[in-house]
């Protein structure tokens, strides 16, 4: 075999650095029984025992089958059948993560999160935290009743003791205190402003954000006096700069950047141009991975970086440079600054610092490019931040003065997120009034001393303004599971108004939304009921019901399949005002060139976020997207550190350091990560929560305490901090070194460049010599005979015409579903994962269990590090073919970093098949591999013979296990399962299945409606999740669908399946990664 | 010695015959089914245009019968000669429609039949106008030159009878081996009841020697019950038998065929869908949408209920699960596995299947049983034989197309188009 062209890549440290441990079990993809297990093995005797119990239990629970039940309707909703789905349009937002989603409810109760296709900022999107969202509602810990001092009451007495201490700090004089996060909802907004002039001038409402853009908030304000963030769109972006802004994961709206940055990567043969990433960061972070060219800098240089790159510009286009000393590199500054010119007006400069000034230069230097308007606006604002931390500050001092009359929290919980959690703890308790509106135990609702649970989101009424103009709703999907009440009905209440919550919402729509309205609806119960059915308003956009055939409502899936054309920026820009004084001085003093210690980065995951859905196990085995592990926060060190500590992470095996920062201390184990700068560490949000859940309590340490403030923000680098080795061994849950692919060449990969010359660049083509010289290895097979022609999946063979074998009755008389990852546009989120989850009843297995390589998650992203070193470039600058393999050893210091989604192959040769004794696993008519758990008595021979090692196996009955403490072990948490698939017992394989019931779902509504099935009505849980549509799903037997025309355009180009050589035929297809560079 | 050979045939054939009955029953079970489901009629073909009335018919029954007969006072008058009451076909169209906005809209006719039956019809908004024009046309034809013969809608085997497991495939050949062997058998029965009836009617005299022999002489017992083939044949047929019966006891564990349950309101399938011949759809809503047939809410109960035999105690009860928002806790007959999923919208509506095919005799239950077996080897003989309702369902045009293709004029059956596959089930 040949292999061309091949970037070797190296699944982690430890494989870069062939240690004896992760060789030895670098080929087992189920670990060995532990010790403690092996002492728990049954002898003959048990055996036996159990056996004869066993017998004799099921003689006895055969005699008389448990009588069951049917309790239907007294009075059945008309739009309500049992068994059947239905959907209500909503939204979902937690800390600057805005989604408008659609919920799926069965049997009324919300099973499911998707996205709304109707939105024109997520337009379907979700992201990790969306999809899991849906699991919060039936946590087991939520509050179930109003509390005082930590026993029940009732909100009639509640209500009493609130109004008077209320009326008390009213008299008093002394200001009530309404902290919350940034709060988007207007009518939310409105009912506070209406609780606040029932108490006069005392209420002041604080908005923070734990993960604060307190410093792009002011310098906007100070640009174009108001204070909001600017709207992006990275869709009209030719050139992407990012200053250390993780637009991809966490920083800001990323679901909806990700949507507009993945249309400039779809490449193919008609569209040969791509925007490129230049990204500048300290840590490795998502949009790291996916940049064209990564430089990592120090921290405490962001300034410079920021200043080197301005003046650059500033040189090429003649505007006046700032004055700071230069950053010790300058790698691809130049470079990006000349692309940055060459593309004004499409290009886009992003920062993720929380420094005003630095955000000030940053907006001027977009200024100086003629982005405005174009790529970055302050006409169309997002709104989804708004805390402010200055006002916090007051807040906190306040407090702390004993001068707040009282208190009350609402959907925020600062005495965990906030770096003066611990002065707010403290303040709470001198407040004559202190109240959180938690709907789940907390830091700061344990410090309170009444509790007014709200309502989970998906028992809520509301609405959201994430952007200017646009607008959406949040609408019930199941009456309240608790003795809750909204907050907003609370404060209403309390202010004496009457009306429920839903009322004022709908009247604050009437008077101020629905005047907005070019939709033309008549009155106002249309404007109303449409807008709810379509769950979004946006005062710019086409009225998506003259798009769509009939508007038939209580039928969401008919009209949300039509995606309106999105506005992004709209109106004209307002004057801006660039006063640069004090910013190269603030930059000057703030930044500096240094080589000692090392500096902190305190950075948001892009599963847990900032730490309020910490009580999801979802979330807490969601794998982070670059280093792939799960269930705590670590130290990410740089392997330079990694060298002075004398630390190697093998299998998980690591030690835990002291990190110390300001005088703080803290525990915290060490993970290698390459590509970090190596003056820098980092350490994640979201962890360490010491008031909460079972499942999130106590997991990971809280970095929160370490942010210190810079300019009246919070500064999220500390510098200085030092690390030293603690002694202490530890077990990180880190799952990239399973399921090996035996060093194959998976991912094929190419640049811009080549791939315009010639679209087949990048991939392997193997082949087998044989006596008539070189043949494609797909000429071979195990199955040799014209079944196997039928089956495959390519396109032109499907025709028939090209392969003689290929003739012959058709084995796909009715569909060939099938899928294709485009490697370019995915960016390793991860929504894919947790809908899965969400959608396939996919357990959830703990810490223990992922370090006994035994996750169960049906779709998991490999994430790969290239070295610089490549077969290519040893033959062009003639190395030896040993200098080679070691340079191939050698990390370099921005690794290329590609993400792969990988499920079940589908296999049309699928390998499994062939060895299950029992016939569990076979092939469909309408190609799916199809896992038949009822049949199967778990030999796992199909798990060993699997090539793409996809398939997971039940070791453990994990519902209703203790030792499995999640939510499947409650009767509460249990509502979340999808009715309409098997919860799997022990000792049975399971994988990917396509969502076989969408698939039969979908077909059944056609053949009732005497049809085929549209392109695009069937779509898989993780196509349907992902932000960047990189996941195409449908079927190949339509030659009108996305999917044939997308595999017909890239079948001699950048179409690949994987491991071709042993002949497989996926039905699964890829399609190569392009990097933009030169 | 001729007659000696004769006597033992007889006994050996009865021995045989015996053992024969003991392992056959599953067969001549199964065979019955097959038979039964042959002779079961075809799923009732639509009646798609031919004329108002015929389609009428349908709409009729399937919305108007419960509330309405052409001669008789139900809940609602009768119809017979309504549309001569009305001033022409639209205002009685219209009224079909949205019955209570004529009511309310003070037309005197609709006015009077409120006073007199103090309720208001539901509205029929959902009926095209091409249904109401039928209906019209059925009772115009009602009216005018009643359907004397009333025509029986019998459907399905009439007696219940265990049900076969087996697939179909061997059976055949083993029945038809059964039955030449029963012939035999019985052809030699004759044969030697013939025989002996003979020897019985001569005279002692009239005998020759070796019969005289024969008559007096004892059987020597002891050498059949020594022979080891005897003993192995005797232990052969023991073991067969409590093997069977084992097995078969073990089988039948979990199939509650014939489950029938007290519920908490006697409602009697046989009064309603029988002899008032109510359509099943009408209470089971969901049978056409998704995959619970759905047991009626309380509130279609009382759709009649609240006019119709309100004094019965069982009628009262639903009032009081009403009155107390308290549901009726009916007991769950049909049970299947949690791993198995059934569509009853995939079978009724695009399959058109009868309800009787599964539920059995339905119309004729006074308490609802269990009427099939539902195991897995039952859904797939079922898969094995139906063939696919293709006809006027665009989705299954390209199947069967390439079916004709490869088979001929062969029909297309659910096994052709994957119905045995396990994902159609199980996942």
């Amino acid at each position: 075999m040949s292999n061309n062209n091949q970037t070797i890549y190296w699944r982690g440290y430890e494989e870069l650095t062939n240690d004896l441990e992760f060789v030895k079990n670098a080929d087992q993809e189920f670990n060995l029984p532990s010790d403690e297990e092996k002492s728990s093995f049954s002898d003959r005797r048990d055996f036996l025992k159990v056996l004869g119990f066993g017998v004799a239990a099921v003689s006895l629970a055969a005699c008389e089958a448990p009588v069951k039940h049917a309790i239907p309707f007294l009075n059945k909703p008309e739009e309500y059948d049992p068994g059947v789905a239905n959907y209500y349009a909503s939204t979902f937002f937690d800390g600057g993560d805005y989604a408008s989603i659609l919920v799926k409810t069965r049997d009324g109760r919300p099973v499911k999160v998707e996205g709304n296709k109707l939105s024109s900022i997520t337009n379907g999107g979700t992201s990790v935290k969306t999809q899991a969202s849906v699991l919060g509602l039936y946590d087991n810990n939520r509050y179930q009743n109003p509390k005082k001092g930590g026993a029940n009451t009732t909100w009639e007495a509640l209500d009493q003791e609130v109004k008077q201490g209320l009326e008390a700090a009213k008299l008093a004089g002394q200001p009530i205190y309404l902290v919350s996060g940034s709060n988007i909802s207007p009518s939310s907004n409105a009912a506070i402003a209406s609780f606040a002039s029932a108490f006069g001038s005392t209420v002041k409402h604080i908005q923070y954000d734990a993960f604060s853009s307190h410093g792009l908030l002011e310098a906007s304000k100070e640009v174009s006096g108001n204070r909001v963030l600017p709207g992006y769109d990275f869709s009209q972006a030719k050139v992407v700069v990012s200053l250390g802004a993780d637009f991809l994961g966490s920083w800001l709206s990323s679901t909806e950047y990700s949507r507009q940055f993945a249309k400039t990567r779809r490449v193919s043969p008609t569209n040969k141009q791509m925007s490129r990433l230049f990204v500048f960061e300290s840590l490795m972070s998502m949009t790291g991975a996916n940049a064209d060219y990564r430089t990592n800098i120090r921290p405490s240089e962001k300034g410079l970086v920021a200043a080197a790159l301005y003046n650059e510009v500033a040189k090429l286009v003649g505007g006046t440079p700032v004055e700071t000393s230069a950053p010790s590199t300058n790698r691809y500054i130049k470079q990006a600054a000349e692309q940055l010119v060459a593309h004004r007006g499409a290009g886009l400069v992003v920062d993720g610092s929380n420094d005003k000034n630095v955000q000030k230069l940053v907006l001027q230097l977009n200024h100086l490019l003629g982005n405005f308007g174009k790529t970055i606006s302050f006409a169309s604002p997002a709104l989804i931040k708004r805390g402010s931390d200055s006002d916090m500050n007051q807040f906190v001092d306040a407090l702390n003065a004993g001068q707040a009359g009282a208190v009350l929290f609402m959907n925020c919980n600062p005495v965990y997120d906030h770096p003066r959690g611990g002065e707010i703890k403290a303040g709470i308790s001198k407040a004559g009034l202190s109240l959180s509106f938690a709907y789940a135990p907390d830091e700061t609702a344990a410090s309170c001393k009444l509790i007014a649970p709200n309502h989970y989101f998906l028992e809520s009424w509301g609405d959201a303004e994430p952007k200017k103009n646009c607008y959406s709703l949040v609408q019930p999907a199941i009456s309240p599971i608790y003795k809750t009440r909204q907050a907003e009905e609370s404060l209403l209440t309390w202010a004496g108004q009457t009306t429920s919550y839903y009322e004022f919402v709908k009247s604050y729509w009437k008077s101020n939304l629905y005047p907005l309205q070019k939709y033309g609806y008549g009155n106002f119960k249309d404007f109303w009921n449409y807008s709810l059915h379509d769950g979004v308003f946006e005062v710019n956009g086409a009225n998506p019901r003259t798009i769509a055939s009939a508007p038939s409502a209580g039928d969401s899936t008919a009209v949300a399949s039509v995606a309106p054309a999105p506005v992004i920026i709209s109106g004209p820009e307002p004057a801006m005002n660039f006063d640069m004084s004090g910013v190269s001085a603030g930059i000057s003093t703030d930044y500096k060139v240094s080589n000692s210690g090392f500096d902190l980065v305190v950075y948001e995951k892009v599963g847990m976020g900032t730490g309020a859905q910490a009580n999801n196990p979802w979330l807490q085995e969601f794998p982070d997207p670059v280093t792939r592990a799960c269930w705590e926060n670590y130290l990410v060190i740089p392997v330079a550190l990694a060298k002075t500590l004398g630390l190697k992470v093998t299998e998980g095996k690591t030690i835990k350091v002291n990190l110390k920062a300001g005088g703080k201390s803290i525990a915290v184990p060490a993970l290698v990560q390459p590509g970090q700068n190596s003056g820098t560490v980092g350490l994640a949000i979201g962890y360490g929560r010491t008031e909460t859940g079972k499942t999130g309590k106590d997991v990971g340490v809280n970095a929160y305490p370490l942010v210190k403030f810079l300019n009246g923000a919070l500064n999220f680098t500390v510098n200085g901090v030092s690390v030293e080795a603690n002694g202490a061994e530890h077990l990180v849950a880190h799952v990239q070194t399973h399921h090996t692919v035996m060093g194959r060449p998976v991912i094929q990969e190419t640049t811009l460049e080549k791939y315009s010359k010639n679209a087949a660049d990048g991939r392997f083509f193997p082949k087998i010599t044989t006596v008539n010289g070189e043949e494609p290895a797909s000429a071979f097979s195990l199955w040799f005979n014209d079944e196997e022609a039928r089956m495959n999946n390519k396109p032109e063979e499907l025709e028939g015409t090209t392969n003689e074998r290929a003739k012959g009755p058709n084995k796909r008389p009715n569909h060939q579903w099938s899928m294709v990852v485009d490697l370019n546009t995915c960016f390793g989120c991860g929504a894919c994962v947790v809908a899965c989850q969400s959608e396939n009843n996919v357990p959830v297995v703990g810490k223990q269990e992922v370090l006994n390589r035994r996750e169960m998650h049906w779709i998991r992203i490999d994430r790969y590090y290239s070295s610089d070193m490549s077969k290519e470039k040893a033959k062009k600058e003639s190395v030896g073919m040993l200098d080679m393999y070691d340079a191939m050893e050698v990390a370099s210091d921005d690794p290329e970093v590609v993400f792969q989604p990988l499920m079940c192959q589908h296999c049309n040769n699928a390998p499994c098949e062939t060895v299950c004794p029992v016939l569990a696993t076979t092939h469909s008519t309408e190609g799916l591999n199809q896992m038949t758990y009822n049949r199967c008595i778990g030999t796992r021979y199909c798990a060993n013979n699997c090539p793409y090692k996809v398939r997971r196996f039940n070791w453990f009955s994990y519902p209703e296990n203790k030792e499995f403490d999640y939510n499947v072990n409650n009767n509460l948490g249990k509502m979340v399962l999808n009715p309409d698939v098997t919860v799997r017992a022990r000792g049975v394989m399971e994988k990917c299945s396509m969502c076989v019931q969408r698939i039969q779902e979908g077909k059944l509504y056609a053949k009732k409606e005497g049809r085929r099935p549209v392109d695009g009505e069937i779509i898989t849980a993780c196509a349907q999740a992902c932000p960047t549509e990189a996941i195409t799903f449908g079927d190949l037997s339509n030659k009108e669908s996305k999917l044939y025309k997308l595999l017909s355009e890239h079948k001699d180009g950048r179409a690949y399946t994987l491991l071709e050589e042993i002949n497989t035929r996926p039905s699964v297809v890829y399609l190569t990664k392009i990097r933009n560079k030169a | 010695m001729n007659q000696r050979l004769t006597s033992q045939i007889v006994r050996f054939s009865f021995s045989f015959l015996f053992c024969l009955g003991l392992l056959t029953p599953r067969f001549s079970h199964a065979d019955s089914t097959a038979v039964a489901a042959a002779g079961a009629p075809a799923p009732a073909v639509a009646a798609a245009g031919g004329g108002d009335a015929v389609g009428g018919e349908a709409v009729f029954k399937a919305n108007c019968k419960q509330c309405h007969a052409i001669n008789d006072v139900v809940v609602g008058p009768a119809l017979k000669d309504a549309h001569k009451r009305w001033p022409s076909k639209e205002k009685m169209a219209g009224f079909i429609k949205y019955p209570q906005k004529v009511i309310d809209g003070g037309n005197a006719y609709a006015k009077g039949l409120y006073d007199k039956y103090k309720q208001y019809m539901p509205n029929h908004d959902f009926l095209t106008d091409g249904d109401i024009d039928n209906v019209i046309a059925y009772i115009v034809k009602e009216s005018e030159n009643p359907t004397v013969a009333k025509e029986e809608t019998k459907v399905g085997p009439s007696s219940p009878e265990k049900g076969s497991d087996e697939g179909s495939g061997l059976l055949a050949p083993v029945i038809a081996i059964l039955l030449v062997t029963l012939s035999v058998v019985i052809v030699l029965l004759l044969v030697v009841i013939n025989l002996v009836s003979k020897i019985l009617g001569q005279k002692r005299e009239d005998l020759n020697e070796s019969d005289i022999d024969q008559l007096e002489g004892d059987i020597n017992w002891s050498i059949l019950f020594n022979h080891p083939l005897f003993k192995g044949v005797v232990a052969f047929v023991f073991v067969v038998m409590i093997g069977k019966v084992v097995f078969d006891k073990f089988y039948s564990i979990g199939i509650q065929q014939g489950y029938a349950p007290d519920q908490p309101i006697a409602f009697s399938h046989k009064l309603h869908a029988g002899m008032y011949e109510i359509d099943c759809n009408y209470c089971h809503t969901g049978v056409n949408k998704g995959k619970s047939a759905t047991i009626p809410a309380a509130n279609v109960c009382m759709n009649c209920h609240n006019v119709i035999k309100t004094e019965s105690p069982q009628i009262k009860k639903i009032w009081n699960a009403v009155e107390n928002n308290q549901p009726i806790k009916w007991v769950r007959i049909h049970n299947l596995p949690d791993l198995a999923y059934f569509n009853h919208a995939q079978h009724v509506k695009v399959g058109g299947i009868e309800c009787e095919k599964c539920h059995g005799p339905i119309k004729e239950m006074e308490v609802v049983q269990q009427h099939s077996p539902l195991t897995m080897g039952w859904c797939i003989n079922c898969h094995r034989e139906t063939v696919v309702k293709t006809e006027g369902n665009a989705y299954y045009d390209k199947m069967v197309e390439i079916h004709q293709a490869n088979h001929g004029t062969k029909k297309l059956k659910v096994e052709d188009i994957g119905g045995l596959e396990c994902s159609k089930c199980h996942y």
